[in-house]
């Protein structure tokens, strides 16, 4: 079973670190989107926690992202690739 | 150059939710200058402060930026001031970098990148107390050393650590009298690099920093409330309900206040004044007019008073994350939702506080639509008409009749800003989408002084822009109104051989079909000046003396020689018509362009002409043709 996911198609309480940053269904603004996750904090490595979402069509997402909280839409999210933690993955880190 | 010959210039630089303003308010206090950047309307807050060892040193407050990389107008300017490229704009001595010690994850990276730029430069680590409180460990020894910059700790709101910025900054100054010209080593970055600098800062972050022992939970349990899909959003709609009882019920004495106050000061003036031309110029014109512009300062302080303490208390950005997808449905970005909130009480703080978008298209899409909210300026407008044409009587037992039409009026504002938006977004800018992403930052009780001096500034804009934009404006519509003079015995009223009233009958024709008579239409003229001088100018051309006060007066005069069709067609074309030069002048500084404000023009004359002409023609139909009826 993956348990490698867009971070847009994330429930609340998924919990997850981040894999890749950029792909998805990014058009010609790839890298202008790409360079603003980033800067966002939104990095290969980070942490992060969906923790909750709007009332039309579940978007926007609220995260914690690290020690920080950050929103966006799940539009942008699918920009975002994240392997969520599985049952053990915290006792193994 | 030498600093001890000219004050030093220090900028202030930070993540947005910083507590930059509340440091930027530590130093300079009241003693502030805001003005624009030369060309761009990006706002320029400027103050002065003297050092412990008596230079006087000026401090400018850039808009916050996670980047130099810029996107908004804002941040562009940011990127600019600091690499010194703004024109008329000499670059900043010192680059004070101010950071939330709480959260320093983001902003390490942009002192790597600010690093970069080669100017002399000290770290702020803010909010250094709610950091110790929380038990986070900073080696700031180990930090000075890993990023190379002076650092000092300050808690602005307690206006500590003031005095050792300043005088890190002096030594900082007067060590780098030779400053790297140009721009240094920075370009902007590509992904890879913002990724090589985030590992940079994370690795800084390891060895300078230990994790908090009681990290900030509170932020989160407030979130599960506040960010709630329905809770949250049913305590938005309570916040909104109390901040318009607010703007309407608490400033309704104010506002009393200052009408009496231009009354009785107009009256002392006219008395000391022999009759004639300067005197009708200095009371009918200059006081009377700023006058009425004058009475919206209670509604903008007090809107401004919620605005600025949700904003400093961390709520702003919540309500956009609320709104986003719900505007969203109308093309508006979530963060269109305060310049529109705004626009409720007056459009010209709403347009403005749309600098905040980030997109041009966001931007214009909202400055376009702002103007449809209702502004309290039609209120007199509207209140006259309903008090003339609306009976006063309870519907379904217990709503009035006139409140229903009140919010009636609101709710078409709001409906067809929504609808306009929608159309721009599926016509002039179809399939792109800007995202939306932003910080929520942690909540923070506001710092009441920083708050009020905050306020304070909004309120002196407001006046400045009452004295140089409508102080002018009423001047003109003044010598339209006056000018010519009636011929030798003539009957009518004066205003009807001036100007405005040959514009008036001149236009006549093109209002008839919408109901309006030649006396509503000469009303109209003055009218461009602000929404409400329509009233005035409704009491001058029936002959009403001092129509705003005797209100009620004026409303049977018109009840009498208009038909409730007119009456109601009068009301449609308020909703829409862009009778409020200020705004137009500000959408037009706004843009930097005469093409958007013409658009807004031609699209708020063309829908309000729609408008009334629908209404007016239902209404005839359904038999509210009768005058005096």
């Amino acid at each position: 079973m993956s348990n490698v996911i867009q971070l847009s198609e994330a429930r609340v309480g998924d919990r997850g670190v981040i894999t890749h940053v950029g792909g998805g269904r990014m058009g010609e603004h790839d890298s202008e989107l790409e360079r603003r996750l980033l800067e966002l904090g939104f990095v290969e490595g980070a942490q992060v926690h969906l923790i909750h979402q709007g009332i039309v069509r579940r978007d926007p997402i609220a995260l914690r992202v690290d020690d920080m909280t950050v929103a966006l839409r799940r539009r942008e999210a699918a920009n975002l690739t994240i392997q969520l933690n599985g049952p053990f993955a915290e006792a193994a880190e | 150059m030498d600093i001890a010959v000219r004050p030093a210039r220090l900028a202030l630089v930070g993540n947005p939710n910083s507590g930059k303003t509340a440091l930027f308010n530590a130093l300079t206090g009241a003693h502030q200058k805001v003005a624009n950047y030369a060309g761009v309307t990006v706002e320029r807050k400027e103050g002065l402060v003297r050092s412990a060892s008596g230079r006087t040193l000026s401090v400018l407050d850039l808009p916050g930026t996670y980047s130099l990389r810029a996107r908004s107008p804002d941040e562009a300017v940011t990127r600019d001031a600091v690499l010194g490229r703004l024109a008329g704009e000499s670059p900043p001595d010192v680059v004070v970098c101010v950071a939330d010690a709480t959260n320093l994850r983001l902003v390490l990276r942009l002192v790597l990148e600010l690093k970069a730029v080669g100017r002399p430069m000290v770290l702020a680590l803010n909010m250094y107390d709610i950091a110790q409180r929380q038990g986070l460990r900073i080696d700031l020894d180990r930090l000075r050393g890993a990023l190379g910059v002076p650092i000092v700790t300050t808690v602005a709101t307690r206006k500590r650590g003031i005095a050792d910025l300043l005088a890190e900054v002096e030594t900082v100054a007067l060590a780098g009298t030779v400053l790297p010209q140009g721009e240094g080593a920075w370009h902007e970055p590509d992904a890879n690099e913002i990724r090589a600098a985030h590992r940079d800062a994370e690795r800084i972050m390891r060895t300078c920093v230990r994790p908090p022992e009681r990290p900030d939970t509170l932020t989160g349990k407030i979130d599960t409330l506040l960010l709630h899909p329905v809770a949250g959003l049913l305590i938005l709609l309570g916040l909104l309900f109390v901040m318009f009882q607010a703007v309407f019920a608490w400033a309704a004495p104010a506002m009393d206040g200052i009408d009496a106050g231009f009354a009785l000061f107009g009256g002392v003036v006219a008395g000391f004044m022999p009759d004639g031309l300067l005197e009708s110029l200095i009371v009918d014109g200059m006081i009377a007019g700023v006058g009425s512009v004058i009475i919206f300062l209670p509604q903008i302080v007090i809107l401004f008073a919620f605005i600025i303490l949700l904003e400093d208390f961390g709520y702003m950005a919540r309500a956009a994350f609320l709104m986003d997808r719900i505007m969203g449905g109308a093309g508006l970005h979530g963060r269109a939702f305060i310049p529109l909130l705004s626009s409720f009480a007056c459009a010209i703080p709403g347009i403005m506080a749309a600098r905040t978008i980030d997109s041009r298209q966001d931007r214009l899409t909202t400055i376009m639509v702002a103007p449809l909210m209702t502004c309290s300026a039609r209120i007199p407008v509207y209140t006259l008409i309903i008090a003339a044409f609306i009976p006063n009587e309870t519907v379904w037992g217990f709503a009035s009749l006139q409140g229903l039409v009140m919010f009636g009026l609101y709710a078409a504002g709001i409906v067809s800003a929504l609808t306009v938006s929608f159309v721009i977004r599926r016509v002039f800018w179809r399939g792109q989408v800007e995202p939306f992403m932003m910080e929520l930052p942690a909540y923070k009780l506001p710092d009441a002084k920083s708050v009020l001096i905050n306020l304070w500034l909004r309120a002196k804009i407001f006046l400045m822009r009452a004295g140089k934009i409508i102080l002018p404006l009423m001047i003109l519509v003044w010598l339209a109104s006056t000018f010519p003079y009636p011929p030798a015995g003539a009957t009518g009223q004066p205003i009807e051989y001036s100007l405005a009233g040959m514009i008036g009958r001149a236009l006549e024709p093109i209002f008839a079909p919408i109901g309006f008579n030649w006396q509503m239409v000469i009303a109209l003229v003055p009218g461009m000046a602000a929404r409400e001088v329509a009233v005035a100018a409704l009491g001058t051309v029936y002959a009403v003396s001092d129509a705003e006060t005797a209100m009620s007066g004026l409303a049977a005069v018109l009840s009498a020689q208009w038909s409730l069709a007119t009456g109601l067609a009068f009301l449609a074309w308020y909703v829409f018509a862009p009778q409020c030069v200020p705004t137009l002048a500000v959408v037009k500084r706004e843009t930097n362009s005469w093409k958007w404000m013409t658009i807004m023009i031609v699209y708020m004359f063309g829908l309000a002409y729609l408008g009334a002409f629908v209404t007016y023609r239902v209404a005839l139909a359904l038999g509210g043709g009768n005058v005096g009826g």
